[in-house]
């Protein structure tokens, strides 16, 4: 699905945050990524969501070498990723119903075509009654189930996952961690950056290490 | 179905719904969903009761784009545009008035000499323009009107024979299509002694010039107008950009296309520029109307009666208006398409 060779990356002219990366991203896999802070988790899954591009070696994704894609190819490529970030990046003037519908409404959808979609997504990540709220006035908690909602709304094939469970209770992070484990069960790859090693422990899964800009895999 | 399939899956691991519950409101609703997806229709059935949702809002806030400011730029700009279409219109119109009028009639001049007959020869000119085609009809000024002429100059009570007074023989033209100037000019030249035609032609040519000039200069100041407000327009979407970075950040990540970006921030500019340019112009059709109304009534207005002689009143005509509708329309066309071009080359630049 996706594969890395060698691949390195540094912002400017500073230090590689990335050295020798290979890995591949196999259909229907599960995997977290994990590291120190600074070790590159974000960057990697920039890179992952072709938000950036590597400084050297070889991405390819989706059986596309990103390296030769066109830019006009990379918008098609990005809606079978979803992604949740740190910082959630939700739209402040959109309410949350219609930040989770967004990406619905960027493929051209009529609205009363995905509206009990989304608002059973909401409910389900437990904002039924928060739908109708801008941004602002959410927890950290709702953001981070808001984000999550709308990573997940265009069913994609890779879910990358930024600390999804960092703003969370627990209760709310074993749900959020089984919904993972169905969406990956069901045929989704997903990829889930985290600090968090009690929800590492949760899961087998394939663990990729990132220290010091270099990748260390542990296969389950 | 996938995502709809794990939280069902995720609800009965964690035990908040029996799993045949689940299964069975799932089963019940998805035909009725799938009829709904197609034909299209069922839209307000499937919303859930009472959800209260409000109308999408705009993805890009109407806030975040100058809007005001730019609003009142535009409609400056359109009713400058439009006052300069007004202006050229009624200057156009009033040369070709102009134009008309003098090749309707023609001079024939005859100087005294010694020894010559003035009223043989006035009677041959007569004669020789009444000859051409075209003509309609020729009258030499009597001495009475040849005295008034001379009177602001001269004074009252002159004696004509005493002075060499030209002859002047008004000859008025009916149909200038077949009216033949040149051969008359000739025939007068050759046969009249002291005998010259004046056709106005030194007038018609520097009226002429001269409209062609201002018509020029209004379309050099439409021009610039028109750029000066689509420089503006750029300068306002590049800060709508900027403002809205992360709006555009979201939209690259949930896989926007660059198009659908630059929709989204041209549907602004376009209300904005069909608002600005219908300020504009109907503010410039209100000034067109009262100053014709002004000139008409001659209400005491400084040089009303020069300009009616001038432009035979000032009056802007069908051209005019339909210039300021047209006007809008590039107007509201230019603006939504600078802020798309504008819009398009930012997001060329993004890595």
């Amino acid at each position: 699905m996706i594969r890395f060779e060698n691949v390195g990356l540094r912002y400017g002219m500073g230090p590689e945050v990335l050295r020798d990366v290979s890995f591949s991203i196999e259909p229907q896999s599960f995997q977290f990524l994990t590291g120190p802070s600074g070790a590159g988790k974000t960057s990697l899954l920039r890179l992952l969501f072709l938000s950036m591009k590597p400084t050297r070696g070889l991405i390819s994704a989706f059986g596309h070498d990103t390296s030769t894609l066109s830019k006009s190819q990379v918008p098609g490529l990005r809606r079978r990723i979803g992604i949740v970030f740190q910082d959630f990046r939700l739209l402040d003037h959109m309410t949350t119903y219609e930040n989770v519908a967004l990406p619905l409404r960027v493929l051209g959808q009529q609205e009363s075509d995905y509206r009990s979609d989304v608002v059973e997504l909401l409910k389900w990540v437990g904002l039924g009654e928060r739908m109708h709220v801008l941004p602002p006035v959410l927890s950290g908690g709702e953001k981070q189930r808001a984000a999550i909602a709308r990573a997940l709304i265009t069913r994609p094939e890779l879910l990358l996952a930024d600390e999804p469970t960092g703003n969370v209770d627990p209760s709310l992070a074993q749900r959020l961690l089984r919904l993972f484990i169905e969406l990956n069960r069901l045929g989704t790859s997903v990829v889930i950056a985290t600090h968090d090693l009690g929800l590492m422990e949760q899961v087998d899964a394939r663990r990729m290490i990132l220290s010091g800009g270099r990748l260390a895999i542990h296969d389950d | 179905m996938t995502t709809e399939q794990a939280m069902a899956n995720e609800r009965r691991a964690a035990g908040q719904e029996p799993g045949g519950q689940a299964e069975g409101r799932r089963a019940s609703a998805s035909p009725r969903k799938n009829k709904a997806s197609r034909d299209g229709k069922g839209g307000g059935r499937r919303r859930p009761p009472g959800d209260g949702l409000r109308p999408s809002a705009a993805i890009v806030p109407p806030q975040a784009v100058a809007g005001r400011a730019l609003t009142l730029v535009v409609a400056i700009m359109s009713f400058l545009a439009c006052i300069t279409v007004g202006a050229v219109s009624v200057i156009d119109e009033a040369a070709n008035a102009w134009s008309g009028d003098l090749v309707r009639e023609v001079t024939i001049q005859i100087r005294p000499a010694e020894g010559v007959d003035m009223q043989r020869e006035i009677d041959k000119a007569i004669a020789l323009a009444e000859g051409m085609p075209g003509v309609g009809s020729v009258r030499a000024l009597s001495d009475g009107e040849t005295r008034s002429l001379l009177e602001p100059w001269l004074g009252g009570g002159l004696d004509l024979d005493t002075l060499p007074v030209p002859r002047l023989i008004e000859v008025a033209v009916d149909d200038p299509d077949i009216f033949p100037v040149a051969d008359l000019k000739v025939a007068v030249g050759r046969e009249i002694t002291g005998g010259s035609l004046d056709d106005h032609s030194a007038w018609t040519e520097r009226l002429a010039s001269m409209a062609n000039a201002m018509v020029i200069g209004g379309i050099a100041i439409l021009a610039l107008v028109l750029w000066s407000m689509a420089l503006s327009v750029i300068f306002a979407t590049r800060a709508a950009m900027a403002g809205n970075k992360d709006v555009v950040e979201v939209l690259h990540f949930v896989g926007a296309e660059d198009t659908f970006i630059a929709r989204e921030f041209q549907r602004h500019f376009l209300l904005l520029g069909l608002r600005g340019g219908i300020a504009g112009g109907v503010f410039a059709c209100l000034v067109f109307l009262v100053l014709e109304f002004a000139f008409r009534e001659g209400s005491g207005i400084a040089g009303a009666d020069q300009v009616d002689a001038l432009f035979g009143g000032f009056s802007v005509g069908l051209v005019g208006y339909l210039g300021v509708l047209a006007i809008i329309f590039i107007v509201t066309v230019l603006t939504a398409a600078t802020s798309r071009y504008a819009v398009r080359s930012h997001l060329a630049r993004l890595e």
